[in-house]
């Protein structure tokens, strides 16, 4: 199908953005990388009366380190992050994630804020910016202000985004001494949406692990902390009845949801092993 | 009916101006506005990979961005790619395995696999598979292209 008619502008600079955001009545969508906004626009899922196109913004583009954070803006491509040595050497847990995006024409478009401020449930930087600590830092017409990745992430599709705010950057503490990531993820097809996903960050010390954050995707309408699996771990050496022990207490963690691709019960039964292989993942 | 917009684009070499309905999407452009039909349209949602087209020297989904976004930038269509002779040996390799078949997902995994040798001289077959994962072929079960895209690379490897 072909999108029904809109109206593009093209802001050259934030604060033209913003006000075009606040200015507006109607329907209104903000083009980033558009990769997920285009097919609703082609399936007509979505009419906005107006597209505002911030690809000419290019204060919100790239990545720096300061001091002990990463700080990766908004209109960052994923093709980009993907080949950053900074990302690799302070965030891992992005690098490793960054292959199981989509596909290397869609990486070259879409953004790494635009996949955070959509907040798809099966997407992976929403857990992994769980799994991490990160801050996610929002613009409004009254200043800007920040919040952590735990709490930006409400509901399916639903974020603390405000209509009239845009997600600019986000920050990331840069990896820590000790600390090591694992990411694993089951798909039909490679590049396309998980049936389940886990982004995994700790402290290593031999194979003992503390500090453990275990963030799902596809499990739920938001990326999800196993906090009791992670309780179960706590201090333990990652071996094979420790990992039945942590698996076990993801039934307290974990509800999943049916979709298109598995069951609830297929979706555990993946959990489960996810959190094997990313726990042996982290040790080896 | 919203207003067009005039976007100035060069299009295999050649300065195109139009007027679009920002709505166009750019494979509907290079297809309908400049009758380039070498861009397939399949899915129009991103997910085949027929629609694949160079933006400023990147693949990219020609269903998945506006033609408006392509003011000021340099497009690339298989049409350019073919007569420039760029990809001259890759589409023989196509046709020697028959890789093509039907011929509906050709230009996506010509331009593809271009992109992929471009940023890996000398890749894996797994690698090539995980390349060419976004694009959709239904008649060769892929280990046609696989091959094609492979022998290309050893090819190349040799001549240099």
């Amino acid at each position: 199908m072909k999108p029904s008619p809109f109206d593009y502008v093209k802001p050259a600079s934030l604060g033209e953005a913003l006000s075009l955001l606040s200015d507006s009545d109607g329907e209104v969508a903000v083009l980033a990388g558009g990769q997920s906004l285009m097919p609703t626009l082609n399936m007509r899922l979505s009419s906005p009366s107006l597209l505002i196109d911030i690809n000419g913004i290019t204060e919100l583009d790239g990545i720096e380190v300061v001091e002990d954070v990463i700080r990766i803006g908004a209109l960052t491509r994923h093709q980009v992050v993907q080949s950053s040595a900074d990302i690799a050497q302070h965030a891992p847990l992005i690098a490793m994630a960054m292959p199981h995006i989509a596909h290397p024409a869609i990486r070259n478009r879409g953004t790494f804020g635009g996949s955070i401020a959509l907040a798809d449930p099966a997407a992976e930087l929403p857990a992994c910016l769980c799994a991490l600590g990160a801050t996610i830092e929002i613009a409004g017409n009254k200043g800007r202000r920040t919040v952590s990745a735990v709490d930006f992430f409400k509901d399916l599709y639903e974020t603390d985004l405000a209509d009239d705010e845009l997600l600019t950057a986000v920050e990331i503490p840069v990896l820590a001494d000790g600390y090591r990531s694992a990411f694993e993820e089951l798909a039909r097809r490679h590049g396309d949406y998980a049936m389940t996903g886990l982004a995994a960050h700790g402290l290593i010390d031999g194979d003992k692990v503390s500090d453990l954050r275990l963030a799902f995707f596809a499990v739920g309408g938001t990326p999800v902390l196993a906090k009791n699996a992670a309780a179960v771990a706590e201090g333990k050496n990652i071996g094979d009845e420790m990992i039945s022990a942590v698996q076990s207490a993801l039934e307290k963690d974990l509800d999943p949801f049916d979709d298109l691709n598995c069951s609830a019960a297929v979706k555990m039964l993946y959990a489960k092993e996810l959190t094997s292989r990313a726990l042996k993942a982290l040790i080896r | 009916m919203t207003n067009r917009i005039e976007i100035n684009t060069t299009v295999n070499g050649e300065t195109v101006s139009r007027m679009v309905e920002p709505r166009t999407n750019l494979v509907d452009f290079v297809r309908y506005d400049l009758e380039l039909t070498g861009s397939h349209v399949g899915c129009e949602h991103g997910v085949c990979g027929a629609c694949t087209i160079r933006l400023n020297g990147e693949i990219v989904r020609g269903c998945l961005m506006l033609a408006v976004q392509a003011d000021g930038g340099l497009v690339e269509t298989i049409e350019g790619l073919s007569e420039n002779g760029k990809i001259s040996d890759l589409q023989e390799q196509f046709l020697i395995r028959n890789a093509g078949q039907c011929g509906s997902c050709t230009p996506g995994m010509l331009l593809t696999a271009d992109a992929l040798l471009e940023s890996n001289a000398s890749p894996t077959r797994m690698e090539i598979r995980e390349f060419i994962s976004g694009n959709y072929c239904r008649c060769t079960g892929f280990e046609a292209i696989i091959d094609a895209i492979e022998k290309t690379a050893q090819t190349r490897q040799k001549e240099r």
